[in-house]
């Protein structure tokens, strides 16, 4: 029954990471990425059901009942590639972001939508 | 413990037949010249003529597969020759092969006038490898069979969206970047949940066999939860309205080209999921959705249609007609049935180019008059007729006005909502058409009727970029003017997601237990 404790923590994992992505930090937005990354890969181990030494090979003809599905581990290995490229990029980004646009307050970015815009011209 | 002897049979598919590679080709040829353009980076000037044949080549491909699916019904592949479910299945229908076809249009479309906007320094660090890698997980996402795949393809296609729209590193970039790339990034882990939760209730990622395990027991799994959370996930991709705000605030601030194909190929991607899931694999749940679907549709169309009236620079406006035309596409799946899917098929194919073209426009227009924005704008009916001309025409394409190709999907849209007495779908089409026809005309009032408010040095236009915008204008006229063979197509397309029969027919040719 060691199901119950990961969906507890994964729950924790997750409330951490939205908590996280809520702030107006980049540096805080990107630890909650990394997190809620974590999070998802958690979700699928556990549903793949959690057990120990019970090899997933058919002997004889059943797969035994208890045996845990490879699929799921196989789906966070991929998984954890990519989310963890993902944060290596984002990261690099937001360091670049930091030292080209000199703030990590993601109220002080206006570049891309300036907050002086002026609407466009009304007549001719 | 006596060894049995393994019958091969029962784990494997036979040898593929010929034409099957057709399916995977297309992802294959993208990846290795994206490769091999990656080492070649010191001899730059290969890159253009390179990438330009490749795609050339994709789009031959990608029209060889329509041509097959569309005479003698789905195909596919499994990888490593696996006996699906457990090896990863390519199954091409007429829908998935339509989309990439114009995805490959639109990319070598792009490739070309990139040949100008793009310059040596850009290149070096990679627009050309960036623009095949892109074009891989395009076409992967639309070709695949297997949702867990699809999820890796959006992930390929992702990473080099984020290659591209850093490439120069402006400031402005670096901040649209950052949006692009944390929202995206959310929304595919959303995606990657709902994954996860369809695998451990339905026990496979091919999605032919969870289209069939579900229409078996519909009720017996709790699939609106999953539904809903496909919908938000795709919904983000895709620049639904209450998660639409990543897309105007960074799509203006690459070059153009790099908006251009971002506009045409990336948000149809997830409206193309979204179809491929919501109507193929849970048609109950879609069921069930539809009213909520059917609002966020109409508030994306008003959403987008009346944010383009407030934008001054021309590249953000254009952003929010992408939105607008996304919820065109919505609407359909909230209508249901052949009629309205086909339309919206019809309308995403019609988007992919006319926004494509759009942004086009929108570089050439800068390039004569000095900027984006629309302040300074002026003189280009003086300066360039076929520029104003082609102008003129897009911009009643976008707006869904004939004899363009807007206007077919968007009345057969209208006519479906109708005869589902949804009025208030159908109004808010035509309300978003209206608002988009304003915008549109007013951009054509300021920057091509009147006159230059400062004499500018005319730019020369370079003609192969001219020549790409005027053919994509034509494209969207010709299918304005004989819609019949585009419409028949998508109808098709639209029968295979509703009725997936042969579809899950051309992965498990025998029934299974």
């Amino acid at each position: 029954m060691i199901e119950t404790p990961l969906i507890l923590l994964d729950g924790l994992f997750f409330a951490s990471a939205i908590y996280l992505m809520l702030s107006r930090h980049i540096i805080r937005i990107l630890i909650g990425v990394a997190l809620l990354g974590n999070a998802v890969n958690l979700l699928l181990f556990v549903a793949g059901r959690v057990t120990r030494e019970i090899p997933p090979v058919i002997s004889g003809d059943t797969l035994p009942a208890s045996a845990a599905n490879p699929l799921p581990q196989a789906l966070i290995l991929t998984a954890i590639v990519i989310s963890f490229s993902f944060f290596a990029f984002l990261m690099v980004l937001g360091y670049r972001a930091w030292q080209t646009l000199a703030t990590d307050d993601t109220s002080g970015m206006r570049f891309a939508e300036p907050a002086d815009d002026a609407p466009p011209p009304e007549g001719y | 413990m006596a060894a049995t002897p393994l019958d091969l049979a029962k784990i494997f598919v036979p040898s593929p037949a010929p034409e099957t590679w057709l399916v995977i080709l297309p992802v294959v040829l993208c990846i290795t010249m994206g490769a091999v353009l990656a080492t070649i980076r010191k001899r730059i000037h290969l890159h253009a003529p390179l990438a330009i044949a490749a795609l050339a080549l994709l789009s031959i491909i990608d029209a060889a597969l329509l041509y097959r699916v569309a005479t003698q019904g789905p195909m596919t592949m499994v990888m490593g020759r696996w006996l699906p479910p457990f090896g990863i299945a390519f199954t091409v229908d007429v829908l998935g092969a339509l989309l990439a076809l114009t995805a490959a249009l639109v990319a070598l479309a792009g490739a070309v006038f990139a040949h100008a906007d793009i310059d040596t320094n850009r290149r070096r660090y990679g627009f050309y490898p960036f623009l095949m890698f892109l074009m891989a997980g395009v076409s992967g996402a639309f070709l695949t069979g297997d949702i867990f795949n699809l999820y890796v393809w959006f992930e390929v296609l992702l990473i080099s969206s984020f290659g591209l729209i850093v490439l120069g590193g402006e400031r402005e970039q670096i901040d649209g970047a950052m949006r692009y790339g944390l929202l995206n990034l959310v929304a595919t882990t959303l995606f990657l949940i709902a994954v996860g939760y369809l695998y451990a209730i339905s026990g496979t990622l091919n999605m032919a066999d969870i289209a069939a395990k579900i229409a078996r027991q519909p009720s017996a799994l709790p699939l609106m939860t999953l539904a809903t959370l496909f919908l938000a996930a795709f919904g983000m991709k895709a620049a639904a309205f209450p998660v639409n705000f990543w897309l105007p605030a960074s799509y203006h601030t690459p070059r153009i080209t790099v908006s251009a194909l971002f506009a045409g190929l990336l948000t149809k991607v997830g409206v193309y999921a979204m179809f491929r899931v919501l109507v193929m694999l849970m048609p109950g749940a879609l069921e069930t959705l539809a009213p909520l679907v059917g609002i966020v549709a109409t508030l994306t169309m008003l959403a987008g249609s009346i944010g383009a009236i407030a934008q001054s620079d021309l590249r953000r406006a254009l952003g929010y007609w992408v939105i607008a035309g996304i919820g065109v596409m919505l609407s359909g799946l909230a209508i249901g049935g052949p009629q309205a899917l086909g339309a919206s098929v019809f309308y995403m194919l019609h988007s992919m180019v006319v926004m494509t073209a759009l942004y086009f426009l929108v570089g050439l227009m800068a390039l004569r008059s000095g900027s984006f924005d629309l302040k300074g704008a002026g003189g280009l009916w003086e300066s360039s007729t076929l520029l104003s001309a082609i102008g003129l025409c897009l911009i009643l394409s976008v707006a869904g006005l004939p004899p363009f190709s807007g206007f077919w999907p968007k009345a057969m849209l209208v006519g479906a909502a109708l005869e589902k007495s949804l009025w208030w779908l159908a109004a808010a089409i035509l309300l978003s058409g209206f608002l988009i026809t304003f915008a549109g005309g007013r951009i054509f009032l300021l920057a091509f009727w009147r006159a230059a408010p400062a004499a500018i040095a005319p730019a020369r236009l370079p003609v192969a970029s001219l020549a790409v915008l005027a053919a994509l204008a034509a494209a969207s006229a010709a299918a304005g003017l004989w819609p019949e063979p585009l419409a028949l197509l998508a109808q098709t397309a639209a029968h295979g997601l509703l009725d997936p029969d042969t579809y899950i027919r051309s992965v498990f040719t025998e029934p299974r237990p």
